[in-house]
């Protein structure tokens, strides 16, 4: 006979309720970003996180908001969402309007919050991995017991300068940890042809740095795994190196319109089948009986009208005055004017 | 009371101070500790900003978070482009980080870091984050260091909104305009020409003194020409100029000393009463910043030159070994003369 014995859950129903609407969040405002895309509202690069979701939430869940400091490379709309931003700041930033976080200066990969401990938001791949191991450096130097999580791709595990930066965060214990989220493909090239040892989890190995590999697409998986490891850190005061494998559904990004170049829309199609964090937690709430499938659908509605509202608001703010061209490039001057 | 004191001594000295008033200046680049720095800027500051002594010797760093980082001077690996990005990050969060280039040269390797990281965080965030960040080092020629450690790459980073740019030439100058680049919040870059650090000047002894950036210095006064350089080449200038008075030509020379942000309304005064301009640079005479100068008098002051614009900049070679070749690569008072000839 199988005992009978009431599961534990994995979260509280309140938590659970919360992660299902913070990844419906994400969902819904990177399709709303593909939308504001294709008509025109927003241009240049944009990347969408949608496959991905699990991953963010999991980690910023287990950080002390306000206090800990998150860097993260392009593919970033779901960071200031998560950490406090005002969704309708975070839009308008993305269609470059003047109420924008950065007054349309930055537009989607330069998303930043730094009073809640978002620092974006940077377009060289790579190059953003020395400043995060910066932030903890300056953490470290004041004594402050921060946590900096700093994400990168599988693509920017390659880049020299993230060697540089494991082996000074190796070498001097900073309170970093190097997030790769693994998401198969760097841009349109698929890890088994971009990097030489598949497992880049062991990227931090050889710094002495403590190093492993997760499921980044199961919330409850993730937020586990990074709770025990941003304490360590926190405790510790030493580097970590995590390689979380998660699944890109989207192009990589707006302007990749033929996804057949480096990979099959089938295969596309079986994960999104088989590992989409958001119905993965579904299933996980209707076999706890923690959701009813119906308040799953009114959440979902009640999300993508929120979202719908995001958009008009952001929509209503106005683009940048053509003098404010001039702002914000020196912190007490003005640059030199005219063409 | 001012004190005589080297280029070299001088920069030393303004990092003392800055260190001194304000807990949250640090230092960090390859050998600047327990080396003393390749020019011997940073010598002594090691052992006089370790924090605990005990553990200065041997990393790793020291593993309690109330010990924190243990010194204020920080030794790096040879890996421009990681510890530029790890000072860009701390000086994010309000530290005020002067990192040494060992020779301006290698900052080549952090050129992203600086360009298209430091230079552009206030811009990209919208004015949430500062970059208080000084980047210095030998910049130019020195003796016989060949072709790849004597770049003067002022003209890139003067090129690059968002960068400020000196290259003072007195040690009152150095001493004055590094204080001035530490209490910055933009990045800084401050190019030290390696011929200067054991030249010799007087220094104030005022802790508050200090020389503001975009003003330029007239060096000597004359009427007859204006000779327009900056960093070591308005040394060269002044020689020139002593030469010109025995011929009867009275050269003033003005140092330009702030390339970015740049002070033309004190050259175009200069060329204004003199008539006559030659620009003075030690980087490649193509395309180099002394092209830009030249440009503005033509803008600004054509209808008062009596003579074309000079230019007189280093050679468009890579710098050869042979000290023979070097120094024919390196402007000179002679070349300086011969310009006044040709231009008339």
């Amino acid at each position: 006979m199988a005992k009978q014995a009431k599961l534990e859950l994995a979260a509280s129903p309140a938590d659970l309720e919360r992660y299902y609407r913070e990844m419906l969040l994400i969902r819904h405002f990177e399709e709303k970003c593909n939308h504001v895309y294709r008509t025109g509202k927003a241009g240049g690069y944009l990347h969408v996180y949608i496959g991905m979701e699990a991953t963010a939430v999991g980690w910023v869940d287990a950080l002390k908001l306000g206090w800990d400091y998150v860097i993260a490379a392009y593919r970033i709309h779901a960071f200031p969402l998560l950490m406090g931003t005002d969704p309708v700041a975070c839009m308008a930033e993305i269609m470059g309007r003047s109420g924008g976080m950065s007054r349309g200066k930055g537009g989607s990969m330069h998303l930043y919050d730094i009073p809640n401990g978002f620092f974006g938001g940077w377009g060289i791949v790579g190059g953003h991995n020395p400043l995060g191991a910066g932030l903890a450096f300056a953490a470290k130097y004041r004594k402050e017991d921060r946590v900096t999580l700093c994400f990168l791709g599988d693509g920017a595990a390659n880049a020299g300068v993230f060697f540089e930066a494991l082996n000074m965060a190796g070498l001097w214990d900073l309170p970093v940890i190097f997030i790769i989220e693994n998401n198969e493909y760097a841009m349109g090239t698929a890890i088994e042809r971009h990097a030489a040892d598949t497992e880049l989890w062991k990227r931090g190995l050889p710094f002495g740095i403590k190093s492993e590999r997760m499921d980044g697409m199961d919330v409850l998986k993730v937020r586990k795994k990074a709770k025990e490891i941003v304490d360590w850190v926190r405790k510790e005061q030493k580097p970590y190196v995590v390689e979380v494998m998660n699944y890109r559904f989207a192009g990589h990004g707006a302007a990749d319109n033929d996804q057949t170049l480096y990979r099959e829309l089938k295969s596309v199609d079986k994960q999104k089948e088989t590992r989409d964090p958001i119905r993965l937690l579904e299933a996980y709430m209707r076999a706890n009986k923690v959701m009813t499938d119906e308040k799953m659908e009114a959440i979902d509605a009640e999300i993508a009208e929120q979202v719908d509202e995001i958009y008009e608001k952001a929509d209503a703010s106005p683009h940048p005055e053509p003098h404010e061209v001039y702002d914000d490039v020196y912190t007490d001057m003005s640059p030199e004017r005219g063409h | 009371m001012p004190t005589t004191m080297t280029y070299r001594e001088a920069l030393r000295a303004a990092i003392v101070q800055e260190m001194d008033r304000d807990p949250d200046v640090f230092l960090m680049g390859e050998d600047i500790g327990k080396y003393k720095g390749t020019f011997r800027v940073t010598d002594g500051l090691f052992e006089k900003y370790a924090v605990d002594k005990k553990d200065w010797l041997v990393p790793p760093f020291n593993k309690n978070l109330q010990d924190g980082i243990g010194r204020r001077v920080v030794d790096t690996p040879i890996t421009e482009p990681g510890f530029t990005g790890i000072a860009i990050g701390a000086a994010m969060v309000g530290l005020r980080p002067i990192i040494e280039m060992m020779t301006m040269s290698f900052s080549i390797l952090a050129l992203d870091q600086i360009i298209n990281h430091a230079a552009k965080v206030h811009s990209m965030t919208g004015g949430q984050a500062t970059v208080p960040l000084v980047v210095r080092g030998p910049g130019g020629a020195a003796n016989q260091l060949s072709a790849q450690h004597s770049h003067s790459l002022e003209g890139w980073y003067a090129h690059c909104p968002g960068l400020k740019v000196v290259a003072p030439v007195t040690p009152e100058d150095a001493f004055g305009m590094l204080k001035t680049a530490v209490r910055d919040n933009n990045p800084v870059i401050f190019t030290e020409n390696p011929g200067l650090y054991s030249m010799k000047g007087e220094v104030s002894d005022d802790p508050d003194f200090l020389v503001p950036f975009g003003k330029a210095r007239i060096a000597r006064e004359g009427k007859d020409l204006s000779l327009i350089a900056y960093s070591r080449m308005v040394n060269v200038s002044l020689l020139a100029a002593e030469l010109l008075e025995k011929e009867g030509i009275d050269a003033e020379v003005v140092d330009v000393r702030s390339l970015l942000p740049l002070d033309t309304e004190t050259i175009f005064q200069s060329v204004r009463k003199t008539n006559r301009a030659i620009v003075v640079y030690e980087d490649w005479r193509s395309g180099g910043f002394g092209a830009e100068i030249a440009a503005r008098i033509g803008e600004e002051c054509f209808d008062d030159l009596d003579a074309p614009v000079g230019r007189v900049g280093g050679l468009n070679v890579p710098m050869p070994y042979s000290r023979v070749l070097e120094l024919q690569c390196i402007p000179n008072e002679q070349d300086v003369l011969d310009c006044v000839r040709k231009i008339g």
